[in-house]
């Protein structure tokens, strides 16, 4: 039941880009096509779980019995820069088609800030390792349901004659703000 | 002070500014403005870390390998990230709670390695230390004036001065969704602005 209650939060109610602020860069950046937003999705779902293993085995099991916990931020950082080039070279070996697939996007997810804030996140909701992969791959969907309907929306838009102090940034802006506007909707179901 | 000198301040504060004009570390512009103080303190920390990067990168230059660069600057900028974190952590715990994990995630803040990349690794110590100071200005300008927008819509008051009576403050505008709308139209102004 709890993994039940993380996964619905984590993706519904407190989606990571649309209530919490994480990832606006990517979401921005790479939504103006649905391929794009998928192939982005994928590679943040990848990454994302495994960097949160990583990373929490390293505070659990080195941090925090060495009283070092202060290195959290740069601790966390470079495993996650390292573990992005590591995935990298292995995709490129072992998956030639995931790799051609999700390639282009895993440099772009160092500097992609939910990767970072999830980590930091399941060590202060004070998860267990299973409740912290849960999380993170919840987390990682909601990412993909809000990208993926954001591109969609904005495929869309790219036809539409807007005003010119409107257009670009400005009317994705507003159209993620509707879109927040309509997640808000799922305030409440859980606690 | 020489013109030169003063025109890369004011290249951050109105040409590059990072959140109007180059849209860069939209994360904490729109999370931690939900009222004037809170945008205002969030761009201090950022500033600081721009300086300090800055500086600390453009006296690294000639050290730092080319092709680890980047792993380089990540840690550099880490570092002055951690001494903020621990700081307000031990001054100011309020903010340091209410900024949350937007503290930590200024590393992950493309202006600031996006200038350690683009300015600091190219320039003189003192010409970084300026960049610095005028992005971190320009941020820290668009942080509180979108604080004040929001705080004056959500709930009528200015920087915590009561303007009008906060039942009718559009709650909204305190929430997630009005952030995103209170930057759209503040960007959709500055081009019309800009452009004239």
């Amino acid at each position: 039941m709890t993994y039940i209650l993380i996964f619905i939060s984590a993706v519904f109610v407190n989606n990571i880009v649309l209530s919490q602020f994480l990832g606006i860069c990517p979401f921005l950046g790479v939504s103006k096509k649905i391929n794009t937003a998928l192939g982005m999705s994928g590679a943040v779902v990848f990454v994302m779980t495994i960097s949160t293993i990583f990373t929490y085995v390293i505070q659990k099991s080195i941090l925090e019995p060495y009283h070092i916990a202060f290195l959290q931020t740069i601790t966390y950082i470079l495993v996650i820069a390292a573990l992005v080039q590591l995935v990298e070279i292995i995709l490129k070996k072992i998956s030639p088609a995931l790799y051609q697939a999700l390639g282009v996007f895993l440099p772009l997810i160092t500097t992609n800030c939910t990767i970072l804030g999830v980590a930091i996140m399941v060590i202060q909701k004070n998860f267990n390792l299973l409740e912290s992969v849960v999380f993170a791959i919840s987390t990682a969907l909601g990412f993909g349901l809000a990208l993926i309907l954001f591109s969609g929306i904005r495929e869309q838009l790219s036809m539409v004659k807007l005003p010119k102090g409107m257009e670009g940034t400005p009317i994705a802006l507003l159209t993620a703000g509707l879109l927040a506007l309509a997640f808000m909707g799922f305030a409440g179901i859980v606690k | 002070m020489s013109n030169a000198k003063f025109k890369i301040i004011l290249n951050g504060l109105i040409n590059e500014n990072p959140t109007f004009v180059l849209i860069l570390g939209m994360c904490p512009t729109l999370a931690t403005t939900s009222s004037a103080i809170n945008g205002f303190s969030m761009g201090l920390a950022t500033s600081f870390v721009l300086i300090g990067s800055n500086v600390a990168i453009s006296l690294l230059k000639n050290l730092i390998p080319d092709k680890v660069r980047i792993p380089a600057y990540v840690v550099v900028i880490a570092t002055f990230v951690s001494v903020v974190e621990m700081f307000m952590q031990a001054y100011v715990p309020a903010l340091y709670a209410s900024l949350g994990i937007f503290i930590p995630l200024i590393v992950v803040n493309c202006i600031v390695l996006g200038r350690a990349e683009a300015f600091a690794s190219k320039n003189s110590v003192f010409d970084s230390a300026l960049d610095g100071i005028g992005i971190g200005l320009g941020f820290t300008f668009a942080l509180t004036l979108l604080g004040m927008v929001r705080e004056f819509l959500g709930t009528g008051k200015i920087f915590s001065m009561s303007v009008f009576p906060d039942k009718y403050g559009m709650l909204i505008f305190i929430l997630a969704p009005g952030a995103f709308i209170a930057l759209a139209y503040l960007i959709a102004i500055m081009n019309k602005l800009r452009k004239a």
